[in-house]
């Protein structure tokens, strides 16, 4: 995998999961009931994980660190798809998102284990030894779901999202980056 | 002079941060061990990706390397390098014991709901099968929660990875 290419790659990655991971636990402590909370939480964890393992190998290459790559870059330099960047406090639309977004992680996940990059293929092996958990969950929800209009529909609203040009460039992130980015900002060079 | 024997068997002193009944020889997170005179390089494997305890690991290892006169470096080990297959048989039944139902063995397809909702799953407690998946996920991303049937009892149950 040529340089550009292979830092293209890890960071579409880790900004997708990172900005999932951020979007998902927004759940914590409000999901309709317990077992969710506990899910989407624990989802979230596993994701932001990701994020830092693919930042870490983007950064090796970049000559920077994890941190820098997730919180010190402008809002207009994320790749992440527009899919993960929404804010969805609709629990039909989460989990849509759960689905639509599981789907599409598989397939690249999928495509980097067969990778002639050791560590790019060694990073997704491992990462979806723990996907295959996310996925059983999406699953049996969209199985559960699959004849509730509102459930169709959110499929239906969210898919071109998914389909949209990666970036960073909208309103939308602007407001999500200033949230998730408030802390490091605020105690500049800070070790935490 | 430090021995790999000292060194293996301090490693076998430090806990698992979060279920300290088990050590990380145990849980076989260890994956190479080097020795040059005092210094002495170890190589963990992370668990899950986003699991918070590897720091902590970490810092455990490199201290109790230091108490016995090394001088520790430790390395994470990069890719696909850890399965809940690692977990020695004798790991596996200090987690049982504890209350924490042990992984299911990998098999040669990933785990899947089919499979989770079997009942192939003991209950740590009464060593029933007839136990129930509640929630793919728990307190932390190692562990499921399951419920027993028998004895009545939610437990929790590791993950195969």
């Amino acid at each position: 995998m040529d340089e550009s290419k292979r830092v293209r790659t890890l960071l579409e990655l880790a900004d997708d999961e990172l900005v999932v991971g951020w979007r998902d636990s927004e759940w914590t402590g409000i999901a309709p009931t317990l077992e969710e909370d506990v899910a989407f939480s624990s989802i979230a964890q596993n994701e932001i994980g990701h994020a830092r393992a693919a930042y870490e190998l983007a950064a090796r290459e970049l000559g920077t660190t994890a941190d820098e790559l997730a919180f010190d870059r402008s809002p207009g330099e994320y790749l992440c798809s527009p899919l993960v960047q929404l804010r969805l406090l609709d629990w039909a639309q989460a989990i849509a998102r759960r689905y639509l977004y599981e789907q599409a992680d598989r397939a690249r996940i999928e495509a980097l284990m067969r990778s002639d990059d050791e560590l790019v293929a060694g990073l997704a092996a491992k990462m979806d030894r723990e996907e295959v958990y996310h996925r059983m969950h999406a699953e049996l929800w969209a199985e559960r779901l699959r004849d509730e209009p509102r459930f169709r529909e959110a499929i239906d609203e969210l898919q071109p999202y998914l389909d949209a040009e990666r970036g960073s460039g909208t309103p939308l992130f602007t407001d999500l980056w200033e949230e998730m980015t408030s802390v490091r900002r605020s105690a500049p060079g800070a070790e935490w | 002079m430090v021995t790999p024997d000292a060194v293996w068997a301090a490693l076998e002193r430090v806990p698992d941060p979060e279920i300290p009944v088990i050590s990380l020889v145990d849980l076989g997170v260890v994956r190479d061990v080097r020795l040059d005179g005092d210094r002495v390089s170890v190589t963990l494997a992370p668990t899950f990706l986003g699991c918070p305890a590897l720091a902590a690991m970490q810092r455990a290892v490199e201290a109790r390397l230091a108490e016995i006169g090394a001088v520790p470096s430790v390395e994470i080990a990069q890719g696909d390098a850890w399965t809940t297959d690692r977990i020695t048989p004798a790991g596996r039944e200090k987690l049982r014991a504890a209350g924490f139902a042990p992984p299911a063995p990998r098999a040669a397809d990933a785990p899947s709901l089919v499979q989770l909702q079997s009942k192939a799953f003991r209950c740590p407690y009464c060593g029933s099968a007839e136990t129930l998946l509640e929630n793919i996920f728990g307190p932390t991303p190692c562990r499921s929660i399951r419920y027993c049937e028998r004895c009545r009892q939610p437990f929790e149950q590791f993950k195969t990875l």
